[in-house]
C-alpha cells in the first residue's frame, strides 16, 4: 500500500525524480496562478462585475475579516502569506472530487515545506514589527527560565503544523483505498464527501495557526500603565 | 524465532495498541470541548461566530494527537524501518 503520492515515480534521472507531488504541486500552483491573472486582468469598480470578480472578493474579504479577529490589526500585510497558505491546502483537498488524482499535501515533504515557510515567516514579521532586540526579548518572556522552553515550543510547533496537515491528508487517502476493497460502492463517496470537509478544515486550521503565531510574535509589549505616582 | 518474525509481530501489535489508545484520549477530549460548545452555544447565540472558530481550532488541537498515533502506526505497519534493516541485512549476506 502506498503511504504518500512520492511513490509515483513519472520520470527519473539519477537522483532527480519527478514523483506525482512534485507534478500535482505544479499543477496546482499553474491553476492558481493563472485563474488569478486571468480573473484579475480586467477588474472594475463599478456595479457590473464579472462572476469571478465576485467569488474572488469573497475569498479574500473572508481571509481578511479571520485574519483580523485573530488579533493582527493590518490584515492586508499578512494577507498574501496566509491567503496563499490556505488557498493551497485548500485546493490541494479540493482536487480530490477529480478521479486519479492524488492531494500533494498527503506527502511529508510538501506539508514540512509549508510548516517551515511558517517557521521562517514569523521571525521575519515579529523583526520587522519590534526591532531584532525587542523580538529577541520576546524568548525570555516572562523570566529568562522560559528561554529553553521558547525555543523548544518554536521547534514543537512547527513539527505539529507538519505532521497534523500530513496525518488528516495521508489517513483520507488511506481509508478510501482501504474501504474500496471492502465495500466498493456507495461507502467510500460519504468518506470521500468527509474528507472534503475535513481537508478544509484542515486548511483554515493550517492559516488561523500560523496567524496566530504571527500575531503572538508581532505583538508589541506595551510598558504597564503605573497605578499609582511615585512616594 | 528470528529477528525478522520477532519484528513483524511486535510492529503488528504494537500498532493496534498505538492506534486503539491513540483514539480514547482525543475521544473523551473532543466529547468535552464539543459538549461545553454547546451548552454556551445555547447559552449565547450572538457569540456563535467567535465559538465555533475557537472550537473548531482547539478540536484540531486535540484531533493532532491521536492524528501523531496514527501515523506512527502507519509507520510501523508500512514504512517500518527496522524492518528494512534487517531485510537489507539479509539480501546482503
Amino acid at each position: 500500500m502506498r503511504l504518500s503520492p512520492d511513490e509515483i515515480i513519472f520520470w527519473q534521472y539519477g537522483f532527480f525524480k519527478l514523483n506525482a507531488t512534485i507534478v500535482v504541486t505544479w499543477g496546482l500552483m499553474f491553476v492558481l496562478a493563472v485563474g488569478s491573472e486571468l480573473i484579475t486582468r480586467k477588474l472594475s469598480t463599478g456595479l457590473r462585475r464579472s462572476r469571478w470578480q465576485n467569488f474572488l472578493e469573497i475569498i479574500v474579504t473572508a481571509i481578511e475579516k479571520q485574519i483580523e479577529e485573530v488579533g493582527l490589526s493590518h490584515p492586508e500585510k499578512y494577507l498574501p502569506f496566509l491567503g496563499t497558505l490556505f488557498l493551497f491546502v485548500a485546493a490541494a483537498s479540493l482536487g480530490t472530487v477529480i478521479p486519479g488524482y492524488e492531494p500533494p499535501t498527503g506527502s511529508l515533504s510538501t506539508t514540512t515545506a509549508l510548516a517551515l515557510c511558517v517557521f521562517v515567516a514569523v521571525p521575519l514579521f515579529g523583526v520587522e514589527e519590534q526591532g531584532v532586540g525587542g523580538y529577541l526579548k520576546s524568548y525570555a518572556q516572562p523570566t529568562a527560565i522560559m528561554l529553553p522552553f521558547n525555543i523548544i515550543s518554536e521547534i514543537s510547533r512547527t513539527l505539529a503544523l507538519a505532521i497534523r496537515l500530513f496525518g488528516n491528508m495521508m489517513s483520507g487517502a488511506m481509508i478510501i483505498g482501504i474501504l474500496l476493497t471492502i465495500t466498493p460502492f456507495i461507502f467510500p463517496i460519504a468518506m470521500t464527501a468527509l474528507g472534503l470537509l475535513t481537508g478544509m478544515v484542515q486548511a483554515y486550521i493550517f492559516s488561523i495557526l500560523a496567524a496566530v503565531y504571527i500575531a503572538a510574535a508581532t505583538r508589541v509589549r506595551r510598558p504597564k500603565p503605573e497605578p499609582d505616582a511615585k512616594h | 524465532m528470528d529477528s525478522l518474525t520477532i519484528i513483524a509481530v511486535a510492529s503488528i501489535v504494537t500498532a493496534g495498541i498505538t492506534t486503539s489508545f491513540g483514539a480514547i484520549g482525543p475521544a473523551l477530549g473532543e466529547g468535552k470541548a464539543v459538549s461545553s460548545a454547546l451548552s454556551s452555544l445555547a447559552q449565547q447565540p450572538d457569540a456563535s461566530a467567535t465559538i465555533t472558530r475557537t472550537l473548531f481550532v482547539g478540536l484540531a488541537m486535540i484531533e493532532s494527537t491521536a492524528i501523531y498515533c496514527f501515523v506512527v502506526s502507519m509507520i510501523l505497519l508500512f514504512a517500518n524501518p527496522f524492518w528494512n534493516h534487517v531485510i537489507a541485512q539479509a539480501a546482503g549476506k
